[in-house]
């Protein structure tokens, strides 16, 4: 249980941590977003396609 | 049918989440033992607890597929899953980011919380293999639902050992009665928490939205290749 004791780390290295941290929940949520968008976007296309074939 | 307030809820959560970001950097003092680096903490504890949340709700979820044999249910109980292990993945990536920043050690073995999350992430794991091995649409639908549910009870046992386990783990920093958080700390996450919350249901209805819309792509084209069939 050494780590428990260790002391805070100064503000330019946990700055990085902290930002890393962010970053990752950030980067998870965007590319989620992003795959979700490309297929709401293929299906807007199908249905497009559907509808004019139907004309 | 599944889009009903998702557009409000998205507002709500963009709010929230913002909000939470100007309290985390802004309000929220800093922690005396740990610093800086314990701002990592409103990040990673609220999506592990709205992980676990969508675990459990995936397995109620699977309760209300069997018991009504509603195939609905089985897409939401897949969809709370699916999120809960990207968050899942989240939790432990900025886990691993606290424990180097921390203790120096991007993970620790003998440290209940960390694997004991790490055992029921991986445990969630077999749910894609398993569930997209059975073919047959109503098959797959109740064995997920079976695996949903026994997992989902794993998942507050889990919890609750860990938490028994107590005089072993690293210092509780947020108990039932508030634990040993100041108020602005406790503010601070709560806002995490419910933005969290909220991104996870926005996240749900969103997809389960989509799954819906292509579903009905499906029978659409389905319909119209049996007119075809027909009129030929």
């Amino acid at each position: 249980m050494m780590w428990l004791a260790a002391p805070a780390l100064p503000l330019d290295e946990a700055g990085k941590y902290v930002a890393g941290a962010y970053v990752v929940f950030l980067a998870l949520i965007l590319i989620y977003v992003a795959i979700m968008a490309a297929k709401l976007a293929r299906i807007d296309r199908e249905l497009t396609e559907l509808a004019e074939e139907d004309r | 049918m599944y889009s009903k307030a998702l557009a409000p809820l998205a507002i709500a959560t963009v709010v929230i989440l913002t909000a939470t970001f100007a309290l985390v950097f802004f309000y929220a003092p800093l922690d005396a033992d740990q610093g800086f680096v314990q701002k990592i903490f409103y990040v990673h504890v609220p999506m592990a607890i709205v992980a676990l949340g969508g675990f459990v709700a995936g397995g109620i979820f699977g309760i209300r597929h069997l018991r009504s044999g509603d195939s609905s249910w089985d897409l939401r109980s897949y969809v709370a899953i699916h999120l809960s292990i990207i968050l899942g993945l989240g939790v432990l990536v900025t886990g691993a980011i606290w424990a180097k920043a921390s203790w120096g050690h991007w993970w620790v073995w003998d440290e209940p919380v960390l694997v004991s999350f790490l055992v029921t992430f991986l445990l969630y794991c077999v749910y894609y293999p398993l569930r997209f091995a059975i073919e047959d649409p109503e098959r797959q639908a109740r064995y997920s639902s079976v695996f949903a549910i026994a997992a989902g009870a794993f998942v507050p046992l889990n919890f609750t050992a860990v938490r028994l386990a107590e005089a072993y783990t690293h210092p509780r920093v947020l108990s039932q009665t508030g634990g040993d958080l100041p108020s602005e700390m406790r503010l601070t996450f709560l806002v995490a928490l419910v933005g969290m919350t909220l991104l996870f249901v926005t996240l749900w209805k969103l997809e389960l939205t989509a799954k819906h819309a292509s579903m009905q792509l499906k029978k659409l084209r389905r319909r119209r290749a049996e007119r075809e069939a027909v009129a030929a």
